[in-house]
């Protein structure tokens, strides 16, 4: 099982590619849908509480995934497996610092790759939307929050603790 | 220096939320400005660098400035003070994560959140998409990921196919717009 975990989260971090919500896809893909180790409610439930907690929300997820998983030695194992081989790339990186920001095939491959994240995060909006809006009232909610982040830029995590507590005052 | 990179960036992690670009102005002002060990062009060449490689940006950016003031070890101390806040909340949450799902009061709390968080992803699209800019590739890049995706092909595949495809078509195109 910590051997699945490595390397589960090993290619999650070998392919998240422009951080953050990108990485959500790969995710929901390898460890709700492949291994199915969590459910997609979890799932964003782990989302929001990467979003309110301190860290990158990669690094927060294989944390709570590995957990959930193997406990303690899980957590470990899956955070390291996530963080193994961006910490190489970027290390080789560093040492061919100005080779590397010259090499134009780079720089097209990494030029393909921007949109592509942009289509995965869309995807991944849609796997969560397809769970979050059940009924009227968490569209209710999401309207609300959507028109407070686009119209007032509110903070993401202001965003949550109001959500949770629209969610409070309209089920009770 | 091990031990300094060690707790500068143990407090980057620790005051970051959201990850990301929410943690630039931070390091920023622990890296360049208090410690100066990098100067501000430095600073936006290393998150040039670090924002095109695989992994979290932060954590990239601590092994980087990590690396470059005390090598292997340097990226090394520097990696794992960003990593071990988040590690340690995420821990203590995971362990009451379980008992806390219980209660019919949280279980309103996350029924509130999940469209939140919907919303949240779907403004990173609109977010991340200003500065790739609107142009004919791109959009079919994004479009044909989406699809792909959608209809079961897995990501890492379809990531490594817009990398190829972005070699043909961008390779050729790129000296004549620096010039």
């Amino acid at each position: 099982m910590l051997y699945q975990l490595f390397i589960g989260f090993l290619g999650i971090g070998a392919f998240s590619f422009g951080g953050g919500y990108a990485v959500l896809y790969l995710i929901h893909e390898e460890i709700v849908e492949r291994l199915a180790w969590i459910t997609t409610q979890d799932f964003i439930d782990l989302v929001a509480i990467a979003e309110i907690t301190p860290g990158p929300i990669a690094v927060n997820a294989s944390t709570f995934v590995g957990h959930k998983v193997a406990g303690f030695p899980g957590a470990c194992v899956g955070t390291a497996g996530f963080l193994l081989v961006p910490f190489c790339v970027t290390l080789v990186a560093f040492f061919y610092f100005e080779k590397f920001k010259a090499l134009d095939s780079v720089k097209a491959i990494l030029q393909g790759i921007r949109p592509a994240v942009i289509g995965l995060i869309a995807a991944a909006f849609l796997k969560v939307a397809r769970v979050s809006f059940t009924d009227l009232k968490s569209v209710l909610i999401g309207v609300t929050i959507g028109i407070a982040i686009y119209k007032f830029d509110i903070h993401p995590i202001l965003a949550i603790f109001l959500a949770g507590g629209m969610g409070v005052l309209l089920c009770g | 220096m091990l031990f300094a990179l060690f707790v500068t960036f143990f407090k980057v992690g620790l005051f970051t939320f959201g990850g990301g670009y929410a943690m630039l102005p931070v390091i920023q002002k622990e890296v360049v400005e208090r410690k100066g060990w990098l100067t501000a062009e430095e600073f936006i060449d290393s998150i040039a660098i670090t924002n095109s490689l695989p992994g979290a940006l932060a954590i990239n950016c601590a092994t980087f400035v990590g690396g470059k003031k005390a090598g292997f070890w340097g990226a090394f101390c520097a990696s794992l003070g960003a990593v071990i806040p988040s590690f340690v909340v995420i821990l203590c949450v995971a362990f009451s994560f379980k008992t806390l799902q219980k209660s019919s009061w949280v279980q309103h709390v996350f029924a509130g959140i999940r469209p939140a968080v919907a919303v949240l992803i779907l403004m990173a699209v609109a977010k991340l998409s200003r500065p790739v800019g609107l142009r004919w590739a791109n959009l079919g890049i994004a479009l044909f990921v989406l699809i792909a995706v959608l209809c079961g092909i897995h990501p890492v595949l379809v990531l490594s196919l817009s990398g190829a495809a972005g070699f043909f078509i961008f390779r050729n195109r790129n000296p004549q717009e620096r010039a």
